[in-house]
């Protein structure tokens, strides 16, 4: 299990990592910022739970995954808006509206994916 | 508008902040497979596209603003605010192609080689953001 999690955290890093410099480089900043919302974990983690778990536990995440990405999408609209209309501190501002990821993935996750 | 890449943005981001945006993304990563491991595939699926290192990555973009107007004796705090959004609009859009690679997995990963399947993913969440991006700017 050990193992396990130190390579996931290996592979997770360096693909989060890989993705965060080319959506640094990337202008204009708007197109850069797709990055942000790069399948990163899944690159990083969907290899060894198919060689764990099968395919039919790797199509339920990713089924799962498209709340999560709602959710997201939903989410950083929300954070855009914010700072464009209140100006306040991006890390800030991006925590506090974590709540609204969490609120929208449990919603989803209520009414599409527990039946 | 034209894609182009600046390498020179390169230099605005420190060691120590490759360093911490390495330890985030494996840390967001272990903690998504332990979600799984803890609460089955369904609320684990959910993390796959948890936006664990986002705020990071805007507070980056805010701070490196920041430094380039005060650099050029500007105050930079509103303009700062003003990038940070237009990166988190992207982000936005970039979800929406996230949505799509997790549609490509769903579907065909228990048909297909697993390779096979997370490279069309991966290019139905470029093309449809891309798409996604393009008509935003023409709006």
């Amino acid at each position: 299990m050990i193992e396990d999690l130190a390579l996931r955290f290996l592979i997770g890093g360096l693909i989060v990592s890989a993705f965060a410099v080319l959506g640094d480089m990337i202008k204009p900043e708007s197109l850069g910022g797709l990055f942000a919302a790069a399948p990163t974990i899944a690159l990083a983690t969907l290899a060894l739970t198919l060689k764990k778990e099968g395919a039919q536990y790797v199509a339920i995440e990713a089924r799962s995954m498209i709340a999560g990405a709602c959710a997201f999408a939903i989410y950083a609209s929300a954070v855009s808006f914010a700072l464009m209309r209140y100006r306040t501190r991006a890390m800030r501002t991006a925590s506090m509206l974590m709540l609204l990821w969490f609120g929208t993935a449990a919603g989803l996750w209520a009414v599409w994916l527990r039946r | 508008m034209l894609l182009r890449l600046q390498f020179t943005s390169l230099k605005e981001t420190k060691p120590s902040e490759y360093f911490w945006r390495f330890v985030f993304g494996g840390t967001v990563t272990v903690i998504a497979s332990l979600v799984a491991h803890w609460f089955g595939p369904v609320i684990g699926g959910l993390f796959l596209a948890f936006p664990g290192i986002f705020p990071a990555s805007i507070s980056l973009v805010e701070k490196h603003k920041t430094l380039r107007e005060s650099r050029e004796a500007k105050h930079g705090a509103k303009s700062a605010a003003a990038e940070a959004s237009v990166e988190a609009t992207g982000a936005s859009i970039g979800a929406i192609g996230l949505v799509a690679f997790a549609f490509v997995v769903w579907r065909n990963v228990p048909s297909h080689g697993l390779a096979a399947v997370l490279c069309c993913a991966f290019f139905a969440w470029m093309v449809v953001g891309w798409l996604f991006w393009w008509a935003r700017e023409r709006i």
